[in-house]
């Protein structure tokens, strides 16, 4: 096990150097602008824009740029801590403004998760054992509603219909409720919305998937023993059943919330809710690359480190997996 | 003293798109307490519905299901769901053909076995866990203790077979149900799994009815046999009389079709020909006609009964040839006279 965990730890890291390699080059071919220019203000004077271009290392070679951007990372290398390095925009540090949305970011993702499930999940083992009946047809239709519904338009609906300023029913704090929210309590009532609207597609992918591996599993045949053995099919349902079908959305799980903690770009940006999705948006908007570098790197490693995680725990969900 | 199970002309009809699939079509059979009954027929021949609906646990929306099911008297066809759950696992315990994927992926075996014991009987966790060792200690399991503490994975072929045993015996069944006990295991785990269920049968005095498409597997242990070939029973007999005084043509091919060792040497198995038939578009007649090498026109038209044959108490067979030929032609078959060189047989085609 220890063993095996070392190895993925130092695949981890390769892999998180070919995503900042290719981030680098993506944004290095695309034609962004020069960075330099944008920081210099309006009709820089031709030193200025050279002072700023070596000031932000941009007169160096590309490798040379990457090789910088590598060191200034790693701990120990570079001679500088673990460093993102400075905003082409604004001026600040990458990775301190990354911590500090990240906690909107957690907050966001963990209420949408649980909310996700608690909806999902239910329906799922629902249709599964009533399959073809009205309610399942229609918990499946309505799903595929959300599913196929982009969550930056769902997002305009709610808060078309339920935004307390602008919507047909002033119900619940909308678009920018977040920012003027103070106590932990008017936070949790600001992102209610977003946690709705961000676990409406979860719940309907995670009640499919439920439901077909449902169906799959009670086709069995260690659940046909478990009926021989004269268990209630509610036992047989849950324990025997949803036991065995619910691993793999394990797997789904684990991905699912490191995707969302690196940032859930779209729901952030149609509510305006200060996280790491947002950061990202206006940096990419401005071809910030110190930023789109930070962001995009720190939305992998919760991936992979996600990933790593679910693989552990299948040692413990699975018997039969072993390491 | 009434049998302890009695099935009566049960039909297990499904409705498909395709069709009416008469997977059970009119078979009735009884069993004693202790006794052994053995179905024998070929995959598709309706040997494990009909079993799977004695449990209650045909549950396709589809089915339909009618004829009466009794077991100590009482009627299980009717019986409610709850009813049933209360007999299932206690009074009629079942085992299946692959024990790796008939247990549980993720509990341990004890663990298995201990929620059969709990769900029928007022005990503790601790309480049926013991039970759960003593069932596998029982069964032949070397360290019960230790190996109730294993997962299905961990556990050999006859191994599994063994625990599913032990689990379906747990709660001291009056029947068992085994479906195919041995057909996914070693040839020489088989005998050993066979031998089992024989001494606990004997020990528990529990009536067992064995489902198999192999007469090897009924030969040494069952009492009484039924034949069944597209969801009918085709020839019912004590053991030694199915072996020693077959009188349906389909019993002869799946006798043929077993290797013997007092054969000479050379002589070929004789297989038999073609498939088992649609049971949606079933034959005409006799449905094994079309396989059948002693077929005569009207085989074609009329539908053979389950006829008690005339001298034999108990022997039943729903042939259309009269006995005497029968009699004559198993004779010849014996000798080693193929099917197509029956002398008997062109005698009376001559006759006709």
């Amino acid at each position: 096990m220890a063993g095996y965990i070392a190895r993925r730890l130092v695949w981890m890291a390769f892999l998180l150097f070919v995503i900042t390699l290719l981030t680098f080059i993506i944004f290095s071919v695309l034609p962004a602008g020069d960075p330099a220019v944008a920081r210099a203000g309006r009709q820089p004077s031709a030193e200025l824009i050279a002072t700023i271009r070596e000031q932000l290392g941009l007169d160096k070679s590309k490798p040379t740029q990457f090789l910088n951007y590598i060191g200034d990372i790693l701990p120990f290398v570079g001679g500088n801590g673990v460093y993102f390095g400075f905003s082409y925009q604004n001026n600040t540090e990458v990775l301190p403004e990354i911590l500090e949305r990240m906690p909107v970011t957690i907050f966001l993702t963990a209420g949408a998760v649980i909310l996700w499930l608690a909806i999902g999940i239910p329906i799922g083992v629902l249709s599964a054992v009533k399959t073809g009946s009205w309610m399942d047809r229609l918990a499946m239709g309505i799903a595929l509603v959300f599913i196929s519904a982009p969550v930056y338009f769902l997002g305009l609906v709610v808060l078309y219909l339920f935004d307390n300023k602008i919507g047909i029913w002033k119900l619940l704090p909308g678009n920018s409720a977040y920012l003027e929210a103070g106590s932990i309590g008017e936070k949790a009532a600001a992102l209610f919305l977003p946690w709705c609207v961000l676990a409406a597609a979860f719940a309907a992918i995670y009640a499919r998937f439920l439901r077909g591996n449902l169906i799959d599993t009670l086709q069995e045949d260690y659940i046909r023993t478990a009926r021989a053995k004269g268990l209630s099919e509610r036992r047989v349902v849950f324990r025997h059943g949803v036991r065995a079908a619910i691993t793999p959305i394990v797997t789904l799980l684990g991905l699912d919330i490191g995707l969302l903690l690196g940032g859930a770009i779209l729901t952030e940006t149609v509510f305006n809710i200060p996280g790491i999705g947002r950061y990202a948006y206006n940096a990419i908007t401005v071809s910030d690359l110190p930023v789109i570098q930070g962001t995009v790197l720190f939305g992998a490693f919760f991936i992979v480190l996600m990933s790593l995680i679910v693989d552990i725990l299948y040692a413990f969900i699975d018997p039969r997996v072993r390491y | 003293m009434p049998p302890l199970l009695e099935v009566e002309n049960l039909q297990v009809h499904f409705e498909t798109e395709d069709g009416l699939v008469k997977a059970v079509d009119g078979v009735s059979y009884s069993v004693d307490s202790g006794q052994t009954f053995g179905i024998v027929g070929e995959s598709g021949s309706g040997k494990s519905v009909s079993s799977l609906t004695v449990m209650g646990l045909t549950r396709a929306r589809n089915a339909r299901i009618s004829g009466s099911v009794r077991f100590n008297g009482k009627d299980l066809l009717g019986a409610s769901e709850d009813e049933m759950r209360q007999i299932r696992g206690n009074d009629i315990a079942m085992i299946f053909q692959d024990p790796l994927s008939s247990l549980h992926p993720f509990y341990k075996v004890g663990a298995q076995i201990a929620e059969t014991v709990r769900s029928h009987r007022d005990v503790t966790k601790a309480q049926a866990w013991d039970r759960a060792v003593e069932m596998l200690s029982l069964v032949g399991i070397p360290e019960p203790r230790r190996r109730a503490d294993a997962y299905p994975h961990e556990f050999s072929g006859g191994m599994r077979q063994r625990a599913m045993i032990a689990m379906a015996l747990a709660n001291d069944p009056k029947l068992l149900i085994a479906d195919e006990p041995t057909t996914a295991l070693d040839v020489t785990v088989q005998a050993q799994i066979l031998e089992l269920i024989e001494r606990l049968q004997s020990e528990f005095d529990t009536a067992v009815v064995v489902i198999t498409h192999d007469l090897g597997v009924v030969a040494e242990m069952a009492d009484e046999i039924a034949v069944m070939y597209a969801g009918r029973i085709v020839e019912k007999a004590d053991t030694d009389t199915i072996f020693a005084a077959p009188e349906h043509p389909y019993t002869w091919g799946l006798l043929s079709s077993i290797p013997r060792l007092d054969s000479p040497r050379g002589e070929e198995l004789v297989p038999i020909g073609g498939r088992p038939p649609s049971l949606i578009n079933l034959p005409t007649g006799c449905s094994f006609h079309p396989r059948c090498p002693y077929v005569r026109e009207a085989h074609k038209r009329t539908e053979p009964k389950l006829e008690p044959v005339p001298g034999r108490p108990g022997h039943e067979v729903a042939c259309l040839l009269p006995s005497e030929t029968r009699r004559k032609l198993w004779a010849e078959l014996r000798q080693g006279i193929k099917p197509g060189d029956a002398r008997s047989d062109v005698m009376e085609e001559k006759a006709l």
